[in-house]
């Protein structure tokens, strides 16, 4: 293939992701970014300068080995790219979509010193799908068993991940979902827009090809406990994710029209309200939306509230944009999409009528001073500021704390102080052969670092059943 | 797929599913409820487990036909199977060991609070049971319930029973003495009622909360209810509370928030009307 200089390299620029446009797609729920054309994958991957010492890998949680996947497309050899990627990552086509890379891969490419990093992201997405389109001729021969049973608590980012690498390694995998579909978050809480539901249900497809078994309906911790899986399973993975939400703790957070941000996206995404034709579950549909939060999960929530038809939805947040911890593309496609920003604004209070329907937001504007201890400045209310912000729906998007359902029946697992569970290096728990990862480890976290956490423990428990 | 093996209704709007669900007869508790999706597509519904037959495997769903979900389910017949069951979850029953317990039950609730008489019975608790409808064809369980103690039984319209209100009676049970602990399980205004009753007798109130729920795993919030001040997340606190505690006036007003959207969905269900929304 053609061979190019790096300085001929250097002076391409970076390709932009062709997208839906923004007020056209905030009325409907097809995925925002379109995804590149082969022209444009080959563009923007002699882009990249084949670092010897590859930052952009010490930058990814799982380790993809990113030059090399690339160098393939820059080849044309896209299934020389397909089998690359699809070593490292168990979830090409959806880490391709939801992984913050301007802090991970990109956040470490060289070129991004000077100018505008790689598109990682991009090239992992465009290869993932051309993968994923060309159906099972990419079909590994199946390994030999090893006998050994592996039980995966989660049907999530994590557990799919540690199941599908187990499976490669001809371990005899089930998972046990508590809900009635398999994906976790990837189901209940990304909308459709940013990961298309066929997007996760072929990647949970090509596991159970793979051998896995999937028993949906099963909750650990009431179903089964974790004794009764230690005594028919070789090794087990606890990947059963956060868990509860908080709340604000304020007055009126129970009057009709506050939802908490799992309970609007979970009536949306999995249960499919945002078909109002044909769903059987309701989510209230507000005119004037204020989401609490400035993570991805109140982004998601803010334009789902635009696309089911809200005129105006807004993002209450305490502090600036530059400290949201969203990723910063949805925080780009929220403004693109008419998302109104009340920035340095606290809420105080749900106000309701009298028949305790929700009617606006009281809230104070706030001004950044010093930093805390996260880093962050902290903000500190302005005093006689407060105003009323008019809404009829209110979701509070504030993040999660740990679900005690399966941890209070397994007193023998060692728990922080919040509630999460305990690991060593190797994601072992307090308890021989039972690991765990992803959020129900690390608190609320994101996709990619569950993964990571899966591909890990997969790895541990693989060298456990071979010493075991 | 969870076959439905039995079907029987119970009264004009009530029915009765056993249907197979193995793992789940054999280690359900009283107290505890399932969440079924009947077929690809429906509401998720949660529904306290009546009954279980470990051996057959079936457990018995009692279902109360108010909405185009439930009115869909009750519409199946045996041999039809209901697509997911996902359970037993929430917590057991809290049961006493011994002394005496008083059961109330208001329509459809009466089939929560039969597997609760059934389990203080078998540990030897005596157990009277005040059971209400109204009227005659709509009182249910009377007969399983007579075989675990004594039971009376209330109508509105006198038709069967005594003629008035489950408290009424409960509260000549209450007078008589004797009674260490309630258990109360019915519409909201009856269970409210009954925590107003016991509450000057000092005897401790278990109620049994119905609110929305989507997961039923403690995900969502939905479910969320004030006991004593604190928000407690019906799914995986309860659904069981000290009904002294219990906000019941947030557990009506709460249940009142897809009122419009569930009218709707039954006026298209019987043709009335040609949009969903």
């Amino acid at each position: 293939m053609s061979t190019i200089s790096a300085k001929e390299r250097m002076q391409i620029a970076r390709q932009l992701m062709p997208e839906q446009e923004g007020l056209q797609r905030s009325g409907n729920f097809k995925e925002v970014n379109l995804g590149f054309s082969e022209q444009l994958a080959v563009l923007e991957a002699q882009r990249c300068l084949q670092c010897k010492d590859a930052k952009c890998i010490r930058g990814c949680p799982v380790q993809v080995n990113i030059p090399r996947f690339i160098q393939f497309i820059t080849n044309g050899d896209l299934a020389g790219a397909a089998k690359s990627l699809a070593s490292d990552n168990a979830l090409p086509c959806i880490s391709g979509r939801v992984c913050p890379q301007e802090e991970q891969c990109e956040g470490s490419c060289i070129r991004g010193a000077k100018g505008q990093p790689v598109a990682i992201g991009y090239l992992e997405r465009f290869v993932a799908d051309w993968a994923l389109n060309q159906g099972s001729a990419a079909q590994e021969e199946a390994p030999a068993p090893t006998g050994k049973k592996v039980a995966v608590i989660g049907a999530g980012p994590a557990g799919l991940t540690a199941a599908g690498e187990l499976a490669k390694k001809g371990h005899d995998v089930t998972i046990y979902e508590a809900l009635h579909k398999p994906g976790g978050v990837l189901v209940y809480g990304i909308p459709e827009f940013r990961l298309p539901k066929k997007i996760v249900a072929a990647e949970v497809d090509r596991l159970t090809k793979a051998g896995v078994k999937i028993e949906c309906n099963v909750v650990i911790g009431r179903t089964y406990t974790i004794p009764e899986l230690q005594a028919q399973f070789d090794a087990l993975f606890i990947a059963n994710g956060a868990g509860l939400p908080v709340f604000m703790n304020v007055p009126g957070e129970n009057f009709k029209g506050v939802y908490a941000a799992n309970e609007y996206l979970t009536r949306v995404n999995l249960m499919e309200a945002y078909d109002a034709e044909s769903a059987n579950t309701p989510v209230l549909i507000g005119q004037r939306v204020a989401v609490v939060g400035g993570g991805n999960v109140a982004m998601d929530a803010v334009r789902t509230a635009k696309r089911l038809g809200a005129e105006k939805a807004m993002i209450v947040y305490r502090r600036t944009k530059e400290e949201m911890p969203a990723r910063a593309e949805e925080i780009h496609h929220a403004a693109q999409e008419g998302v109104d920003f009340q920035l340095l604004v606290a809420p105080l209070e749900v106000v309701g009528d009298e028949k305790r329907w929700v009617t606006g937001l009281k809230c104070q504007r706030m001004e950044l001073g010093e930093p805390d201890a996260s880093g962050r400045r902290k903000p500190q209310p302005v005093a006689g500021s407060e105003f009323v912000l008019d809404c009829d729906v209110v979701v509070v998007a504030i993040g999660t704390k740990s679900n005690p359902l399966l941890t209070a029946t397994c007193p023998e697992l060692k728990l922080n102080k919040w509630g999460n569970i305990e690991t060593d290096e190797n994601g072992m728990t307090s308890l021989p052969g039972v690991f765990a990862g992803g959020d129900i480890v690390r608190g609320a976290a994101t996709v990619i670092l569950a993964m990571g956490d899966g591909k890990n423990a997969a790895q541990a428990i693989d060298r456990y059943l071979k010493t075991a | 797929m969870h076959t439905i093996l039995a079907k029987k209704q119970l009264s004009p709007n009530v029915t009765r599913l056993d249907v197979l669900a193995p793992r789940i007869a054999e280690i359900k508790k009283p107290g505890q409820f399932v969440i079924l999706r009947a077929r690809e597509g429906d509401e998720r519904i949660p529904l306290t487990i009546a009954d279980a037959d470990p051996t057959q495997g079936t457990i018995a769903l009692v279902i109360q036909a108010v909405g185009k979900s439930t009115r869909e389910i009750v519409a199946m017949e045996v041999c039809d199977a209901i697509r997911d069951i996902s359970g037993p979850l929430g917590h057991p029953t809290e049961l006493i060991s011994s002394g005496r317990a008083l059961c109330v039950g208001g329509g459809v609730g009466t089939a929560v609070v039969h597997p609760i008489a059934k389990a203080l019975h078998a540990q030897g608790v005596q157990v009277t049971s005040v059971i209400g409808g109204r009227a005659k064809e709509w009182v249910i369980f009377e007969e399983e319930l007579n075989r675990l103690g004594e039971v009376i039984v209330c109508t509105d319209d006198g038709s069967h029973g005594r003629k008035g209100f489950v408290t009424d009676a409960a509260k000549e049970v209450l007078e008589a003495g004797g009674i260490d602990v309630v258990y109360a399980v019915g519409p909201v205004p009856m269970m409210r009622a009954v925590a107003n009753l016991t509450r000057p007798f000092g005897v401790h109130t278990i109620v049994s909360l119905n609110p929305v729920m989507v997961d039923g795993t403690g995900m969502c919030g939905g479910c969320r209810v004030d006991v004593g001040g604190e928000t407690k997340f019906a799914c995986v606190d309860g659904p069981e509370f000290d009904g002294h505690q219990v906000d019941f006036d947030l557990l009506a007003d709460r249940l009142q928030t897809y009122r419009e959207f569930e009218q709707r969905a039954n006026a298209c269900a019987d043709g009335q009307c040609r949009i969903r929304r």
